[in-house]
């Protein structure tokens, strides 16, 4: 059948077309919060499922990429040990410390799994499927993120246990640093689309030349901004090789030292959900979210292709769990301050250029010549200090 | 709708004041800090029932993301992260609280028996190209003069609180 | 009871007990907190006044709330900086005791 038969169409709009199909039953004064209610359903049990399978990928990910086999007990090929996880911590007991703030601790895991649920309502799944189609919801999003730095302290205070508080000093300092660079690498698919509107950043990459797609990646700024808004998340999230928070052989477990049981497993579950809605906004703005990547394969539903891309996503961060050592808190903050804000500011200048220079080749030069002429400089001047020596290969046997 | 106010505002608007009175009457200083981010949510929450999408949203990114945290590292730097050992409020508390009464008195009787508004207008369909258009034509003298504030601000802020280089080794 | 008069009201309470803070309470920091309470109280009026009156589109309430917005953010920052700095030399953030301009 041809690429935009109906059959294709109905199938990429088969979600929508369920929720108005369970709205008619009601009537129209109800229809909008049913509407509402099915979407944050939809989310609620979408998400946590891909958390479960995200667990169980990275711990045999990481375990290939190590050398050995990672769980392989549980069902075939250790599939289903998120389920195994999920009985094991809500069975587990709860402990908290007798001098512990009890409130506070509490509330931590709360508001963090609260905030990053918030996240993902301005996130477009698919073809006119957003849950709340706000005209700042970029905004929207970044405010929600700097709430989840609150839990985290509230975490490591409310322990009154030192490596808790450290953890958590570290992992706000952390996520301050890094939360300029974010927003400012963000700004550029910002300022070339035109809205802060998430569903229109989308629409504004959905274009074609030849076969080719309009997506923001692939011109200097946008991969200038991917390339920094990609290692700001990793950053914001506490992911390896940002994770000095909570390294294990650091601080033990960092700010949530002192929970057990379904706190930690909240904690672990808010952590990951930060991960996807993160990577999920690193695809809206410059990965093109849901639209195809060739034309020829616009028939392909639109909200397949953004799991597709949000899959692969989450595998270049196992991938990078596995391969890269931890950076020390003094050399964190030095790469967000010292390089990755320069680098932010230049890519607005050059995403201004662009659209001042207007079409043709001359902006390509121009960006591409400025940002990497930038890379280089910064990168060395930032390292003269630095004497690396050879490389050196370890394989086992 | 009770005496005329739809349930969300008046729900909203005692967790705003709950929030301040936390904040007013807690020994402990860090929950202080946290009842007034509570009290800032609430307030992010009247800004969007009043049609102020980016005035809510910038709240919460500015305030709860970043004043909150900030006050509450000053807590722990200063090392208040139990109740002080001197008493929490000072010896004139009842003057402080009878001229806050006082104001308050006034402002509601000012509010109270003034004419009434004009009938509210639809909401006003503030689109944020509108808000960057503005600040690019109308306010850009508050906008640059906002950035030199919080450029010196910051640079101020970090002399204020950095530690004095010891003289002993410059002589 | 006007939903501007309703919020005009829900800010004055907001304003008293800010101001309430920074009058009763010895911690220097519980001070700001109090000054930070009374700014986004006044932020409140401009934006129940910008809602509720004659011209809406003109956007000059929600402009001067976002200014103020910043500017309560950098004032924040000095006074807890200062806070911190007297912390430092006297051990103390107790606004009972800084009761002497040396030091």
């Amino acid at each position: 059948m041809s690429q935009s038969s109906p059959f294709w169409t109905n199938f990429d709009q088969v979600f929508v077309l369920l929720r108005h199909w369970i709205e008619s039953f009601f009537p129209l004064w109800l229809q909008p919060a049913v509407g509402t209610v099915l979407g944050v359903v939809a989310i609620v049990a979408a998400f946590p499922g891909i958390f479960a399978l995200t667990t169980v990928l990275e711990r045999k990910g990481l375990g290939r990429m190590q050398n050995r086999l990672g769980p392989n007990r549980v069902g075939p090929l250790g599939i289903l040990q998120p389920v195994a996880d999920g009985i094991k911590s809500l069975t587990k007991e709860d402990i908290v410390p007798l001098t512990a703030d009890a409130a506070v601790h509490f509330l931590a895991p709360v508001v963090l799994v609260i905030a990053v649920f918030l996240g993902f309502a301005v996130l477009p799944i698919g073809r006119n499927m957003v849950l709340a189609n706000l005209d700042a919801g970029l905004l929207f999003f970044f405010a929600i993120g700097a709430s989840t730095e609150l839990s985290v302290f509230m975490a490591g205070w409310s322990s009154r246990n030192k490596y808790s508080l450290l953890g958590a000093m570290r992992a706000v300092a952390q996520m301050i640093s890094y939360e300029v660079p974010l927003l400012l690498s963000s700004v550029v698919a910002v300022m070339i689309a035109g809205s802060l509107s998430t569903v229109k950043i989308v629409e504004a990459q959905s274009g074609f030349t030849g076969i080719f797609p309009h997506w923001y990646v692939f011109t200097p700024w946008g991969f200038a901004g991917f390339a920094l808004f990609v290692v700001a998340a990793l950053a914001e999230t506490n992911r390896s090789p940002f994770d000095l928070p909570e390294g294990e052989s650091e601080l033990v477990a960092g700010y949530f030292t002192e929970y057990s049981g379904f706190k930690f497993a909240l904690f672990f579950l808010g952590e990951y959900l930060g991960m996807f809605s993160i990577a999920g906004f690193a695809i809206t703005l410059f990965l093109g979210g849901w639209g195809a990547p060739l034309s020829i394969l616009g028939f392909v539903p639109s909200w397949a292709w953004f799991f597709a891309k949000l899959f692969c996503a989450i595998a270049f961060f196992i991938w990078l769990r596995g391969t890269l050592p931890r950076l020390r808190q003094d050399q964190l903050m030095n790469f967000a301050w010292k390089f990755m804000l320069p680098m932010s500011l230049l890519n607005l200048l050059v995403a201004g250029a662009w659209r001042f220079l207007g079409e043709g080749w001359s902006r390509w030069v121009f960006g591409s010549a400025v940002l990497l002429l930038a890379y280089g400089l910064l990168g060395r001047v930032l390292m003269r200090h630095q004497h690396l020596g050879a490389r050196s290969y370890r394989y086992a046997d | 709708m009770i005496f005329g106010l739809s349930v969300v505002f008046v729900l909203t608007s005692i967790l705003t004041v709950a929030g301040a009175l936390a904040a007013a009457l807690l020994k402990n200083l860090v929950h202080c800090a946290l009842s007034l981010t509570v009290t800032f949510a609430g307030l992010a929450l009247l800004y969007l029932q009043l049609d102020a999408q980016f005035a809510g949203f910038s709240q919460i990114l500015v305030y709860i993301g970043a004043v909150a945290i900030l006050v509450v590292f000053a807590i722990l730097l200063t090392r208040g992260s139990g109740i002080p050992e001197y008493r929490s409020y000072s010896s004139s508390w009842l003057a402080g609280v009878a001229i806050a009464a006082g104001v308050f008195a006034l402002l509601a009787w000012a509010v109270v028996t003034s004419l009434p508004a004009s009938p509210a207008s639809a909401a006003p369909q503030v689109s944020v190209q509108q808000i960057g258009q503005a600040l690019m034509s109308g306010y850009v003298l508050p906008l640059e003069i906002v950035a030199v504030l919080l450029t010196v601000a910051l640079i101020g802020a970090v002399i204020v609180a950095m530690p004095e280089a010891s003289k002993g080794d410059a002589k | 009871m006007t939903p501007l008069a309703a919020f005009l009201i829900v800010a004055a309470l907001v304003f008293a007990i800010g101001l309430a803070i920074s009058l009763t309470r010895r911690n220097a920091i519980l001070v700001l907190i109090g000054i930070e309470l009374m700014l986004n109280a006044a932020n409140l009026n401009l934006i129940a006044f910008w809602r509720f009156g004659p011209h809406p589109e003109a956007l000059t309430g929600m402009m001067f709330a976002i200014f103020s917005i910043a500017v309560a953010a950098a004032e924040a920052a000095v006074g807890l900086g200062l806070a911190i700095a007297y912390h430092r030399s006297k051990k103390t953030t107790d606004l009972d005791a800084m009761t002497r301009m040396k030091g």
